[in-house]
């Protein structure tokens, strides 16, 4: 029988982030950071993904599972599952509604109570959700290396292509930081999928905050519009400074469509889902002022 | 490598590759059929089994068996269709609603099934008050390619109820 299984590999489980980094040093390069293992695990049945030796790092959930606030920046550990993202009071009142948006359609239930925040942003996939709200919130990767090096890495430097990232054979991702901005903030995700659970056809997240009637900060990015998470920069620029109107969001949203670059898959043509990727920026977009304007 | 995983309240022990999937090491090494495998892709939630976390303080949650490691699951308790019935044999409120409620035809999905509708029930704070909406999006994990979804809907519903009226059938907490 047919039978999807992993090549063979080696398997240990890490005491801490610096034993999991010695143990991947160890290895030089032939290993993998295994934490929920719904994106590694899938990547290794199809051989996409073939590493020697996977370093189990369930058990560090004590280090590495945590959402808190420090000074003015929100800061997640790696190892923070997808129900907890979902669920985090701490979030919804910081980024209304953005992480809850995100998380209630990404994958599955099931999926979200083992799938960690580490693990998402690492697989890179262009299509994942929870790398949209990242991008359009402008969070920052921490990857520590040897010695407890650490190097902190903005999101276009992290995801440097599809299935890339900045992570090297020797680093792994601890934490990602989110500057809190100024301002009433409303955030909001749109997605279209084919059925509950899967990967987005196209999604768009949106966020904002408004100061005095302006629109004070903004943060777009399209997910599956293109080769790895889209930070629509000319539509966040064109909206920051200005007062929240439909006109402007009209705009906004064809600059995004003009700006991403998806193509045509199983899921749907290219030119549709550029017209979609407009489309939810200009919805999200009065969406997330709505959220921002109810304080 | 040995992997020791206690499933259903015994301990399994086997020198197995470390790349055996926890699927395979319930039905081929501990010989309990009762957990299905079906897409190998994460997918259809077939092959969901209950993991208890010895660290948390959450109830046995839904894992996709086919997309964990067994090595991983050292440490937890798995539990199976075969571990949810009480010792006297008796049916675990859940699968008494599945029989009640004609809640499966080919019955291949239903261990999965059982298994994330025990969980809503033991994770919802009002589980009889859980909406249409609720069950249906916390078992969208779950793909059945038989009942339409209505019947399963009104078995997790029956066994709720069947709680709420019988406190001592719910699972013991740790």
């Amino acid at each position: 029988m047919a039978m999807q299984t992993p090549a063979p590999c080696d398997y240990s489980r890490a005491t801490s982030v610096d034993d999991a980094i010695a143990q991947l040093q160890a290895l030089g390069g032939n290993a993998r950071i295994l934490a929920g293992g719904y994106s590694l695990i899938p990547m290794m049945k199809l051989r996409l993904a073939n590493p020697g030796h996977v370093i189990d790092i369930n058990p560090l959930e004590p280090e590495l599972s945590y959402i808190r606030q420090e000074g003015n920046e929100i800061r997640i550990g790696a190892l923070t599952r997808h129900v907890m993202l979902l669920e985090s009071e701490l979030l919804e009142r910081t980024f209304p509604s953005i992480f809850r948006e995100a998380e209630a359609v990404l994958a599955d239930p099931v999926v979200r109570n083992r799938g960690t925040m580490g693990g998402s942003l690492c697989q890179a996939d262009p299509a994942e959700d929870l790398s949209g709200v990242i991008v359009a919130l402008k969070g920052q990767a921490v990857l520590r290396g040897p010695g407890g090096a650490e190097r902190v890495v903005g999101m276009e430097e992290f995801h440097f292509g599809p299935y890339m990232t900045a992570v090297q054979s020797t680093e792994m991702l601890t934490e990602v930081r989110i500057p809190i901005p100024e301002g009433s903030f409303g955030g909001v995700h749109e997605k279209v999928e084919r059925r509950a659970g899967d990967f987005a056809i196209v999604a768009v997240s949106t966020a904002m905050t408004i100061q005095g009637g302006q629109i004070a900060w903004a943060g777009i990015a399209g997910s599956a519009v293109g080769p790895t998470t889209m930070h629509m920069e000319r539509a966040e620029e064109h909206v920051v400074g200005k007062a929240p109107s439909e006109q402007l969001f009209r705009e906004a949203g064809q600059m995004a469509a003009a700006d991403c670059s998806p193509n045509s898959d199983g899921r749907g043509p290219a030119d549709y889902k550029r017209a979609v990727c407009g489309v939810f920026t200009e919805r999200g977009l009065g969406r997330a002022a709505a959220v921002a304007l109810r304080g | 490598m040995l992997v020791s995983i206690t499933i259903n309240g015994q301990v399994y022990s086997h020198d197995v590759e470390p790349r055996l999937l926890l699927v395979h090491f319930i039905r081929e090494y501990a010989e309990l059929h009762g957990t299905h495998w079906g897409c190998d892709t994460s997918n259809c939630g077939i092959c969901i089994v209950l993991m208890d976390d010895p660290h948390s303080s959450q109830p046995p949650y839904p894992v996709k068996s086919c997309t964990m490691l067994a090595a991983m699951a050292q440490g937890y308790e798995i539990i199976t269709v075969e571990g949810m019935p009480k010792p006297d044999g008796t049916l675990d409120p859940i699968q008494m609603g599945f029989h009640e409620m004609h809640a499966l035809q080919c019955g291949f999905c239903t261990p999965g099934m059982m298994s994330t509708g025990r969980w809503l029930i033991e994770k919802h704070p009002n589980p009889t008050q859980m909406t249409d909406h609720e069950i249906r999006d916390g078992i969208s994990g779950n793909l059945c390619r038989c009942t339409g979804y209505d019947n399963i809907i009104k078995a997790i519903r029956w066994a709720a109820a069947y709680i709420e009226e019988h406190p001592e059938s719910a699972r013991t907490a740790r």
